[in-house]
């Protein structure tokens, strides 16, 4: 083994090595220039929300410095955004219409799928055929019919109103379904034979053995609700519903605009989401490559 | 033995009891899920088709009641430019952003997926503007495309030593939409990325040795095992990205409302401006009944293409 190593170290060439030390140096000269180009909003948005003077940002717009904290720095755009508005309750309402129907949507979803994969019972085929079939139906399809049905009942300007709805999701049904479909069914069995209720199955073994696929539900519904901007626009009139998104852009709208404090109040929207994405790294690049399998 | 013929009965009885414990459980345990999608997704779906045929308003007068009024909804949008210049520019936007996003999704893929130091710290950065709001995304690039000093026009000065530009991005009709298709594919391309790595680390190792021992050189690796390993990868990517500038909605919103003059008008918006701003839910429900079937022929005719594509290889 090592004399053939060394026989092939030595048997390369030196134009070789150079020819490999550039292309590595160009592969990493390629993929820095790529972050660059990913994180310069990021960080443009961040510096110029700590620059507490508004005509320092608008005279740093166009130069490098506008990625550079230097100058009259601090929190008081911060201040200026809770002092101007309820961020506090913006936050609320975003964090809690999107936990509620994550975690609604959790349960009830891989209930439905649990039935569906691993109980015996007439309607299962054709539920199962509904449920794939309604996954192509967009929401945007279905926006105004929805609107009109909840301004029947009465639902405007609430928060079940941007809950309630979203909660069943098709496509979460499928990815439980699948994974719950490859699940060993001596597990259900042998649990039956022991006197275990079907309630009891569902909490006591498939649940600790789904853990991954609830992850991945999970960061999918987090990641598709926490932008969700057209239906909280057309629901939520006052600023007690009102969740960051239409928050941030009915702020953004009021003229005249006070950079300093959209960039703050866009950091405090953004730097949480990233902190918890850079925790769980890992389980959001599987999740969201678990979504493309079903093509 | 004994105990074991003892207690067959027992548990025959119980399983005929728990048969139909099954059957009541699957219900149960279906309910809760059926009837929300049943109430919220199916039925609004159904009465966008029924609503599509009626002069039916947001908030109704109860001196005009609605009424039928036929395919007068689906006659207006024909003659209607601005639904045109809509559904042109939803058009415009997948012919542009589909090939791009994803032939960008794949290269950085390959490039992260690499056996060097640090890519997956190059993965993450690639990552994050998908966990950044898009109405976020939206506002920061507003600034970026600042007409007179923003940064994009510094930048494009300064590449082109002075010569090109400054440019006013958002409110110039032929650069609005391409200043809003670059942002999109800068927030979007992440996610693709990671379906497509995802497919790369399921290519076996072997077909590379393979070619490697017959000389092949890395183009023709990645024209040979590459590509034709990613096609079912590449069929997802296609149509997702496809489906999503159908939906285009939210940085549009934020930064253009759909001007100027209707430079940036999409299907969505017209949805959002029909339906709710003036209430008329007869014609945007004909606009979305519409905007859904595209969709699905979109979807329909790019598997069928794609597939036989493949039988065909």
């Amino acid at each position: 083994m090592s004399t053939t190593a060394v026989t092939r170290t030595t048997s390369y060439s030196l134009g070789y090595r150079v020819r490999k030390g550039v292309r590595l140096a160009v592969t990493y000269l390629v993929m820095i220039l790529l972050a660059a180009f990913f994180l310069f909003p990021i960080v443009f948005m961040l510096v110029a929300s700590l620059k507490a003077n508004e005509s320092q940002i608008i005279r740093d717009m166009s130069k490098l410095t506008a990625f550079i904290p230097y100058g009259e720095l601090g929190l008081r755009n911060y201040r200026d955004v809770f002092a101007q508005m309820p961020f506090a309750r913006f936050m609320f309402n975003s964090v809690f219409v999107v936990g509620s129907t994550v975690v609604g949507g959790l349960i009830v979803n891989s209930m439905i799928a649990y039935a569906l994969a691993r109980l015996r019972f007439r309607g299962r085929q054709l539920i199962l055929t509904l449920i794939i079939a309604l996954i192509i139906i967009p929401f945007e399809a279905v926006a105004v019919p929805l609107l009109l049905m909840v301004n029947r009942f009465g639902w405007l300007d609430s928060y079940h109103v941007q809950i309630i709805p979203f909660i069943a999701d098709p496509f979460s049904i499928f990815l439980f379904y699948q994974f719950f479909v490859g699940l060993p069914r001596d597990l259900d069995e042998a649990a039956l034979v022991d006197g275990a209720s079907l309630f009891r199955i569902y909490w006591n073994i498939i649940l600790p053995l789904s853990r991954p696929v609830f992850a991945t539900v999970a960061i999918l519904q987090f990641l598709a609700n926490w932008g969700k901007f057209l239906w909280p626009l057309m629901v939520t009139r006052g600023f007690e519903y009102r969740p960051l998104p239409v928050a941030i852009q009915q702020f953004f709208s009021q003229d005249p605009k006070v950079w300093g404090d959209i960039f703050a109040f866009a950091s405090m929207i953004t730097v949480p989401v990233l902190i918890v994405f850079l925790l769980f790294q890992k389980w959001f690049v599987q999740s969201v490559a678990t979504s493309g399998i079903k093509g | 033995m004994a105990t074991q013929t003892a207690t067959m009965p027992v548990v025959k009885k119980g399983l005929i009891g728990q048969r139909r414990n099954e059957v009541l459980m699957a219900w149960l345990f279906s309910a809760p899920a059926l009837i929300l999608l049943i109430v919220f997704l199916l039925i609004p779906f159904l009465m966008a088709f029924g609503l599509a045929f009626t002069d039916q308003r947001l908030i109704p007068n109860p001196n005009l009641p609605t009424q039928f009024v036929e395919l007068r909804n689906f006659a207006r949008l024909f003659r209607d430019a601005t639904f045109h210049r809509a559904l042109f520019n939803n058009f415009l936007f997948a012919l542009v952003v589909v090939p791009l996003q994803t032939s960008f999704a794949l290269l950085l893929a390959i490039l992260v997926n690499q056996k060097l130091r640090f890519t997956n710290v190059f993965r993450t950065v690639y990552f994050s503007p998908v966990v950044t709001t898009m109405v976020v995304v939206a506002i920061i690039w507003t600034f970026l495309y600042n007409p007179g000093e923003g940064l994009i026009n510094a930048f494009i000065q300064a590449i082109s030593f002075g010569r090109l530009g400054p440019y006013d991005w958002l409110t110039n009709t032929r650069l609005a939409f391409p200043a809003i298709m670059l942002l999109s594919i800068w927030q979007g391309v992440g996610f693709q990325m990671v379906i497509y790595l995802a497919g790369l680390q399921d290519i076996p190792g072997e077909l590379y040795e393979a070619a490697q021992v017959d000389g092949a050189n890395r183009w023709q690796q990645f024209w040979n095992i590459t590509l034709p390993q990613l096609r079912n990868t590449t069929i997802f990517v296609v149509i997702a990205t496809t489906i999503l500038a159908f939906k285009l909605f939210d940085q549009v919103w934020v930064m253009t409302r759909g001007g100027p003059q209707e430079a940036t008008m999409t299907t969505m918006i017209l949805v959002y401006k029909e339906g709710f701003k003036q209430g008329r839910v007869g014609y945007a429900s004909a606009i979305a009944v519409l905007f859904f079937l595209i969709v699905l022929g979109v979807s329909l005719v790019q598997r069928v293409f794609l597939r036989e594509e493949r039988a065909v290889r």
